[in-house]
């Protein structure tokens, strides 16, 4: 089975993870732009951040086989340093559009202040002038009343709930979620957020339908192999297969390709231009059935320069 | 066709020539809309835009070019070789061209675009370096370009781009050189490479490849290619060895690089090899065959 791990920062992640997952069968990863767990403290330090994952890191995972697309945007967090968010918004125009950026994200809620709900708005308006799709994070704190109050604004600023893709979400949200047309993602996070045996739950009380899974893997304790490992739970407990063909691939690619940067076509078929610009491809481990236990084979000669 | 090859004087009539042939409804139109409005003075916000969509209205098939227009290039712009370009590529460069303005600002403008670059437009804008005005601007910038890791980038400036050999100083020259053989990557694509080459690059490539014997690491043919015009008496040992040692093509590669050498050394040791001096002799063997091994 191939998987799609629709939030991760590979930016915080090593080679070897990069192995393991193409291994596993992850296919695609999308990285949406987040703090990087400590505050950026000019506008210089973004920039490069966001050149990063529409460049280097594009690149990289490339050499692994995988193909890497993002979402551009400004985090709740940092949303609070008014001179620092006034300058990003100046330069998330010029990286909206890039090649791979498949969305205006992660964006949304921390502590629900004002700040924030001012640079959420704007960020939602840059998303209607450009006609992107939204990846909404849900705040860990008042997570209930934040994710209502975030697709209200949605629905205000003149967004299509299916545009919008609600991550993060736990049983405390998902209904409401699901009932007003949003895509519902879920994190599997090892101690917080969701774990996998609570979405075995899940994927059997709401079914499949505008429901995906991601590993949102980072700098803190996180697992880049989360999407294939609870896919081999599922089936273990007797999920369909196609329902989990849904949940960890079908559902992700059907919300993100509507941004018309992320086809399957750029796995299955790469285009000869694109892999002699950045995509190594990984046909050895096509249609293979997921190995999470076993080490990753190295691939062999790897393109990616260490100097 | 031809018959307007002739007359054009510019790399980027040459560029909106081939992309007018090759594109067509919309894709042409979008071209030729952003053209106009890049000549009439845009503002920054849309050159920006303009250029980061490109892949997204005209697409990224290769760019369709036949011997005369690869001969087009050469005489609007000595040692430019399009080959390999893809459409998204030459529209970037050529609306970049597009954008009228004073030296300094473009200069400026292509920096910022570098800074915010993603992958496909580092490549472009590299790619483009011997079209841009003012040249002598952006020697920092190329040799940023050779220090990338990664490799379609490093090639965006190191492959069929003349822009190298003609600014690049000895150090960042060597470098290039180095680093291509490091990251596995041809030297034979590299423009001007045997006019370029210099004692101490010969003494870097001669140490590089007793570096790769110690680690029992294969040498690439084409090292030796840097080390013949300039070959002292360690590096001519080093050749002799090869001559005795070497797989087939690294004892081709040997002999050429002797043959290079003028140096009575150099002669005496490929005498020892009549067979391969020979087929020198006779011009069937070269570098672009040790490339093509």
């Amino acid at each position: 089975m191939q998987f799609i791990d629709p939030h991760i920062h590979m930016n915080a992640r090593t080679a070897n993870d990069y192995e393991a997952m193409a291994a596993a069968g992850v296919v695609a990863v999308i990285e949406p732009a987040f703090w990087v767990g400590q505050p950026r403290t000019s506008v210089g330090t973004y920039i490069d951040y966001l050149s990063t994952l529409v460049g280097w890191e594009r690149f990289r995972a490339g050499q692994f086989g995988i193909r890497h697309y993002c979402a551009i945007g400004l985090n709740a967090k940092e949303a609070n340093n008014e001179a620092l968010a006034e300058a990003v918004m100046e330069i998330l125009p010029r990286f909206a559009l890039k090649e791979g950026v498949v969305a205006i994200g992660e964006i949304g809620f921390d502590e629900q202040t004002k700040a924030e709900k001012k640079y959420l708005r704007a960020q939602l308006d840059l998303a209607k002038q450009l006609d992107m799709l939204v990846m909404i994070h849900t705040p860990h704190r008042d997570k209930k009343r934040g994710t209502s109050l975030t697709m209200d604004l949605c629905i205000e600023h003149g967004l299509a709930p299916e545009r919008v893709v609600i991550d993060h979400n736990n049983e405390e949200t998902v209904r409401e979620v699901l009932d007003r047309g949003f895509w519902a993602a879920f994190t599997l996070y090892p101690r917080t957020k969701m774990g996998s045996e609570r979405m075995v739950d899940i994927v059997r009380r709401y079914g499949s339908e505008r429901i995906f899974i991601d590993s949102s893997a980072d700098w803190g304790m996180s697992d880049p192999l989360a999407v294939p490992k609870t896919a081999q739970l599922m089936l273990q407990r007797g999920i369909p297969e196609a329902d989990v063909r849904r949940v960890c691939y079908a559902n992700a690619l059907a919300a993100y390709g509507q941004s018309g940067q992320m086809k399957e076509s750029d796995w299955l078929d790469p285009a000869p231009v694109d892999q002699r610009l950045m995509f190594e491809g990984n046909s050895v481990l096509r249609g293979q059935t997921p190995r999470v236990d076993e080490p990753a084979p190295r691939p062999a000669d790897a393109d990616l320069l260490i100097e | 066709m031809s018959g307007a090859l002739q007359q054009v004087t510019s790399p980027v009539e040459l560029l909106l020539g081939w992309l007018g042939r090759q594109l067509a409804g919309d894709a042409r139109g979008w071209l030729e809309d952003s053209v106009r409005r890049l000549r009439n003075g845009a503002d920054e916000r849309t050159i920006y835009t303009i250029l980061t969509l490109v892949p997204r209205r005209v697409g990224k098939d290769d760019l369709h070019l036949a011997p005369a227009d690869l001969e087009a290039a050469q005489q609007v712009r000595s040692g430019w070789s399009p080959v390999g370009w893809s459409v998204d590529q030459a529209a970037r460069v050529a609306l970049l061209l597009c954008v009228n303005g004073p030296e300094d600002r473009f200069a400026h403008r292509l920096e910022q675009l570098f800074r915010t670059a993603d992958l496909g437009e580092l490549v472009a804008f590299y790619r483009g370096l011997p079209l841009y005005p003012g040249q002598a601007r952006y020697v920092a910038r190329a040799a940023e370009g050779a220090r990338s890791n990664m490799r379609s980038v490093f090639e965006a400036v190191a492959h069929r781009n003349p822009y190298p050999a003609e600014r690049f100083d000895e150090d960042a020259w060597n470098q290039m050189v180095l680093k291509a053989l490091f990251i596995g990557s041809p030297l034979h694509p590299i423009h001007g490479f045997d006019a370029r080459s210099n004692p101490r690059l010969m003494r870097m490539l001669c140490d590089y490849a007793h570096e790769r014997w110690a680690a029992r690491r294969p040498v690439s043919p084409e090292l030796w290619r840097g080390v013949g015009p300039h070959a002292d008496d360690a590096a001519i040992a080093d050749l002799r060895r090869v001559l005795a040692q070497g797989s087939p093509a690294e004892r081709r590669a040997a002999a050429l690089a002797l043959a290079a050498c003028p140096r009575a050394e150099a002669a005496a040791a490929l005498r020892d090899e009549p067979e391969l001096a020979h087929a020198i002799e006779r011009g069937r063997l070269s570098w672009d065959e040790i490339a093509g091994a």
